[in-house]
C-alpha cells in the first residue's frame, strides 16, 4: 500500500550518482573549456569595461548632458526630459550617482546584447514555422526558470564577475526581444507583403523594406520589455559580482539596513523610469510616423 | 481585328483543400462544384479556364465574389500556382518557371493595382511610387525623377510626402496607380482597383484609365463585380461563375446575345444606349448620297438619339471608317435597341 502514500521514486542512491555524474560531467566541461569560452567572451568585457569607464570617469553634467539629449532625441517631449534630469539629480544627492552609474552601464551593454541576438533569432522565427515550435519552449524555459538557477552554471563555467552576471541577465532579458520580434514580422499585414511578391521582391527584399519597418513599433516594445527585465535581473546578479545599485540592494537585505534597500531601489526604480519612458516615447513616435500599422 | 493572343490560359484549373492532386482528374472532367465540396471536401478556385488574352487591350474578368476572378488573376503572375494547366505570358511557361526565375518575371512583366491599395503605410507617397523601381535595382536620381513623373500624371502633384494614411481612398489608389505605372511593366494586373471607391470618385477614376490607356497601350487585366464598369473599360470581357468562365466577347455581344438567364438577368441592368453600336441596328440601303447629319459605326445608340433629337430628324446615315455610307438608323429600332427587354423568368 506504500505505493500510494509515497511516490515511487528512483533510490537515493541512483538519484545521487545520477546528479554526481552530470554534476562531475559539467565540471569537466567547464574545467577544460572555461578558458576558451571566457577568451570568447573578451570583446563583451572589453565593451562593458569601456561603458563603465567612461560613464564613472567623465564628469556628471557632461553625462546628464548626453542622457538629456538622448532622452529628447527619443522622445520629443520636453517634461520627459526634464523628469529624466530630476531622478538623476536626486540619484546624484543622495550619492548613488557611481553605482547607478555602473548599473547603466551593464543594464546599456546587456540590452544591446539581447538586441543584437534577439532580432535576427525573431526573424528566423517568424520566417520558420519549424523553428519557431522550437523556439518556444526554450523561450518558456528562460522566462520561467527562477532567474537564480541559471546563475550556477554561469559561475561553474566563468567563476563570480561581471562577464557571468552579464551573461545571465541576456538570458534572463532576451525573451520577450525575440518574442516581440517573432510576433511584430508574423503581424505585417498580408496585403503588403502580397503586394511585395507581386512586383517581385526577394524575401530579403521584403524583409528590409518591409516587414522590419512595418515590425518596428512592436520590435520597439521588445527593446522597452527587454531593458526592465535587464533592470531587474542586475540586482539579482549581484550576488555573482556583478556591482552597481544591486550590491547595496543586497548588503540592505542581509543586515536589514532599510534604508539603504530602499534608497537604493528607488534608484533602480528612477532609472527604470527614464529608461521606459524614453523608448515609449520613441516607438509611439514610430507608431505615429506609420499611421494605421496594420490597416485591414 | 484579332491580335495574337499575348497570355494565353490552357486548361487551368485550381483546387483548394488538403490534398488537391487526388481530385484534379475530377475537376477536368467537370465535375459540379457543390459536389467535389460536399463529397471530396475540396473547393473548387477554378476550372478548366482557357483564354487568349490579346496585347495592349483591356481584358475585364468579371464576376460576383467567389466566382475565382481573384484567384484568376493571381494566377497570372504566379501568387497563386495552379493545380493543373498552363499559363504562357509573352511565350513564356510562367508554371514551369523556378523562384527565382519567377521573381525575375515578375519584376519585368507585371505591375499590380489592389482592391484595398495595399500601400506600404510607412512610406511617403514618393516612396511608395518606386517601390517596383527600387526592387529592380533603379538608383537615384532616376527612382525620383520617374516616381515623380507618375505622381504628376495620376493628379496627386505636391501631394509627394504625405504618408498614404493622410490620403482619401481615392488618392490611395491613384498612388497605387502611379506605384503600378511607373513600374512601366507591359502587364497591368488590376484587381477590383475602383470597388472599395465611392461612385462619383469610381467614375473619375475609370476615366482616368481610360485616358491613360490611350496614351500608354499597356495589356491591362481588369477584374470587377460591376457590369457597368466593365462595358466602361474593357475591350473583351470574360463572365465567371463558380470557377468557370460562361461566357467571353466585347461588351455588345455580351449584351446583344448573353449566353444564359444569369448573365441576361445582369445586363438587363445595364445602359444599353451606352453599350451598342449603331452599327448593331443599322438598316442597309442602296444610297449614294448621304443625309447631312451623319454619324459614325462606333457611335453609341445614345449618341445617335442625342444627334437626331438635336437635328429634329428620325433617321440617319452612318458612315464607315472611310466615310463611306454603309447605312441607316431610325429612330424607332434605336429606341426600341435601347430599352431593356423583359428579363427571362
Amino acid at each position: 500500500m506504500s505505493i500510494l502514500t509515497e511516490f515511487p521514486s528512483i533510490d537515493t542512491e541512483t538519484l545521487r550518482s545520477l546528479k554526481k555524474s552530470i554534476d562531475a560531467g559539467f565540471k569537466n566541461f567547464s574545467r577544460n573549456y572555461g578558458d576558451n569560452i571566457e577568451s570568447f567572451f573578451e570583446p563583451v568585457r572589453f565593451l562593458l569595461i569601456e561603458s563603465e569607464q567612461f560613464l564613472i570617469n567623465t564628469p556628471w553634467p557632461i553625462i546628464m548632458a548626453i542622457i538629456a539629449i538622448i532622452a529628447w532625441a527619443g522622445s520629443k517631449n520636453i517634461k520627459i526630459v526634464i523628469s529624466v534630469v530630476m531622478i538623476l539629480l536626486l540619484i546624484g544627492y543622495f550619492d548613488m550617482w557611481e553605482n547607478t552609474m555602473k548599473t547603466i552601464s551593464i543594464t546599456f551593454v546587456a540590452a544591446l546584447l539581447a538586441i543584437v541576438f534577439g532580432i535576427p533569432i525573431g526573424i528566423l522565427m517568424a520566417k520558420s514555422n519549424f523553428f519557431q515550435r522550437v523556439m518556444n519552449p526554450v523561450l518558456d524555459v528562460m522566462q520561467t526558470m527562477p532567474s537564480f538557477v541559471y546563475l550556477i552554471p554561469v559561475v561553474m563555467l566563468l567563476g563570480i564577475g561581471k562577464i557571468p552576471g552579464l551573461i545571465a541577465v541576456v538570458i534572463y532579458s532576451i525573451p520577450p526581444m525575440i518574442r516581440l520580434t517573432n510576433l511584430g514580422i508574423r503581424l505585417v499585414n498580408q496585403a503588403v507583403i502580397e503586394a511585395a511578391d507581386s512586383y517581385g521582391a526577394s524575401n530579403t527584399q521584403k524583409l528590409i523594406y518591409i516587414q522590419i519597418p512595418l515590425a518596428l513599433p512592436t520590435i520597439m516594445a521588445g527593446i522597452n520589455q527587454t531593458i526592465m527585465l535587464a533592470l531587474s535581473m542586475v540586482v539579482i546578479a549581484s550576488m555573482i559580482g556583478v556591482t552597481g545599485l544591486g550590491q547595496p540592494v543586497l548588503t540592505a537585505i542581509q543586515n536589514q539596513y532599510f534604508t539603504l534597500g530602499i534608497f537604493n531601489g528607488f534608484a533602480i526604480v528612477g532609472i527604470a523610469i527614464v529608461f521606459d519612458r524614453v523608448s515609449q516615447a520613441y516607438g509611439k513616435r514610430i507608431q505615429e510616423s506609420h499611421g494605421t500599422i496594420n490597416d485591414k | 481585328m484579332i491580335s495574337k493572343p499575348y497570355i494565353k490560359l490552357k486548361n487551368v484549373s485550381k483546387v483548394f483543400g488538403q490534398n488537391p492532386d487526388t481530385v484534379i482528374d475530377l475537376v477536368q472532367n467537370n465535375i459540379d462544384k457543390t459536389e467535389l465540396q460536399n463529397d471530396y471536401n475540396h473547393i473548387i478556385g477554378l476550372q478548366n479556364i482557357n483564354i487568349d488574352i490579346p496585347k495592349n487591350k483591356i481584358q475585364v474578368f468579371m464576376g460576383l465574389s467567389g466566382s475565382g476572378k481573384s484567384t484568376l488573376i493571381r494566377h497570372l503572375n504566379q501568387l497563386i500556382r495552379p493545380t493543373s494547366g498552363e499559363i504562357v505570358v509573352n511565350n513564356v511557361n510562367v508554371t514551369e518557371l523556378n523562384k527565382k526565375d519567377l521573381i525575375n518575371f515578375r519584376r519585368e512583366n507585371f505591375a499590380m493595382v489592389f482592391q484595398k491599395f495595399a500601400l506600404l503605410p510607412h512610406r511617403t507617397v514618393l516612396s511608395n511610387t518606386y517601390f517596383g523601381l527600387q526592387i529592380r535595382g533603379v538608383k537615384s536620381p532616376e527612382l525620383e525623377n520617374t516616381a515623380k513623373y507618375w505622381i504628376d500624371k495620376v493628379g496627386l502633384d505636391g501631394f509627394e510626402n504625405y504618408h498614404p494614411n493622410q490620403l482619401s481612398g481615392g488618392m490611395q489608389q491613384r498612388v497605387g496607380i502611379a506605384r503600378a505605372l511607373a513600374n512601366d511593366a507591359p502587364i497591368l494586373l488590376m484587381d477590383e482597383p475602383f470597388s472599395a471607391l465611392d461612385p462619383l470618385i469610381r467614375i473619375e477614376m475609370q476615366d482616368m484609365l481610360i485616358t491613360l490607356q490611350k496614351e500608354l497601350k499597356k495589356t491591362i487585366i481588369f477584374i470587377t463585380h460591376d457590369l457597368d464598369e466593365a462595358l466602361k473599360l474593357g475591350d473583351n470581357i470574360a463572365i465567371l461563375r463558380d470557377g468557370k468562365i460562361i461566357q467571353s466577347g466585347t461588351g455588345q455581344d455580351i449584351i446583344l446575345n448573353p449566353y444564359d438567364s444569369y448573365i441576361s438577368n445582369f445586363t438587363a441592368q445595364v445602359n444599353r444606349g451606352k453599350v451598342i453600336e449603331c452599327e448593331k441596328v443599322m438598316k442597309k440601303l442602296s444610297k449614294d448620297a448621304f443625309s447631312k447629319v451623319t454619324i459614325a459605326k462606333e457611335t453609341k445608340l445614345e449618341e445617335a438619339v442625342r444627334v437626331m433629337i438635336s437635328n429634329n430628324i428620325n433617321e440617319v446615315d452612318v458612315l464607315n471608317s472611310k466615310k463611306k455610307y454603309i447605312g441607316t438608323v431610325y429612330l424607332n429600332d434605336v429606341m426600341a435597341s435601347i430599352i431593356n427587354p423583359i428579363a427571362e423568368p
